[in-house]
């Protein structure tokens, strides 16, 4: 006996994402959902960020990774509020763990809301947290091959940065290539060239989160 | 390994169904567009550990990869798009349109006959 269904597997997760995005929207608050490899460079670029930004926004992170605090207390030590959800080996973020967290941060007081995902380039794409943009981080030392292999990935962006754009010197880096192949699967997305570590470009990046806000 | 999360979520779909039925699930049918890849030895990997113990217990899963639909924005040929060989079959160029990406679905399930 066979019976159809077309239901929707993540439900539950859309159902709390839908949640979150109407408190974003209800107080105000810029959340983007931060996506990258382990070691792109996510966390020094909000520190960095917060660094600059904190006099004029109230910034809050959501810190996701498989195990310890150490981002979150990287963060706290830059000046934002943030809390650590520790996946125990998940490989992303669910919407109801982001809901869970947005209340611990207290995070109706912010401007500005970041969600630091697990460092994965596949997993983290196929779940809506309700954010209101999703930002994806590339490196130049992880190689020109990255928005053509995960292709998913790049095409949920509105925003691309490719950090460690001071590393361009030194490494072999087909900056052109990577423009096309994210150009290709996401033909709207901001592509911003940056350096979190030497500070290069990075008022590009508050000019766009300044629009954001203002949106 | 997302596969592990939407095989809890099918899981708990399967069960409720399963309850209401009063027979055991043989097997499913579910659906996904390109942009959530779900590999297919992951999949079925990651629903029999989550439904060991279940009234899931070895049922099969079937995956429908539902094609992505772009248009080229030369020559306007619609057609199903290869996220890895992202170029137009009838021009080579590489701007595209896309229809939206397919959601992931639980299609059908095959439960056994009541007696």
């Amino acid at each position: 006996m066979k019976i159809s269904l077309g239901q929707k597997i993540l439900s539950r997760n859309e159902e709390c994402a839908q949640k979150n995005r109407e408190f974003f929207k209800k107080h105000k608050i810029l959340c983007l959902n931060v996506i990258s490899s382990p070691g792109a460079g996510k966390t020094s670029l909000l520190v960095r960020t917060i660094q600059d930004l904190k006099d004029q926004l109230k910034i809050g992170v959501i810190e996701g990774d498989l195990e310890t605090d150490n981002d979150a207390r990287k963060i706290l030590a830059a000046g934002a509020a943030a809390f650590q959800i520790e996946t125990k080996g998940a490989c992303h973020l669910s919407a109801e763990q982001v809901q869970n967290a947005l209340k611990m941060i207290e995070a109706e007081k912010m401007d500005l809301v970041f969600i630091e995902n697990v460092g994965n380039l596949v997993c983290p794409s196929a779940f809506d947290l309700g954010e209101s943009k999703r930002v994806v981080i590339l490196s130049i030392p992880e190689g020109d091959d990255k928005p053509a292999k995960y292709p998913g990935t790049f095409a949920g962006a509105s925003v691309v940065l490719i950090n460690k754009i001071d590393l361009l010197a030194h490494i072999e880096f087909n900056l052109q290539r990577v423009l096309a192949d994210i150009r290709t699967v996401n033909p709207t997305a901001q592509i911003l060239q940056l350096s979190a570590a030497v500070g290069e470009g990075m008022q590009n990046w508050y000019n766009w989160l300044k629009e954001q806000i203002e949106k | 390994m997302h596969e592990t999360m939407v095989a809890e979520n099918i899981l708990r779909a399967i069960v409720e169904q399963a309850e209401k039925i009063g027979t055991r699930p043989l097997s499913a049918v579910i659906s996904c567009g390109q942009f959530n890849t779900l590999n297919d030895e992951i999949m079925q990997f990651a629903f029999d550990a989550t439904a060991a113990g279940t009234v899931c217990e070895g049922m099969t899963l079937k995956i429908k990869h539902i094609p992505l639909r772009a248009t080229c924005r030369q020559c306007k040929l619609t057609f199903e798009f290869d996220l890895y060989n992202p170029h137009c079959p009838g021009c080579r160029r590489e701007e595209f349109d896309f229809e939206p990406d397919a959601p992931l679905l639980l299609e059908e399930i095959e439960f056994e006959e009541p007696k």
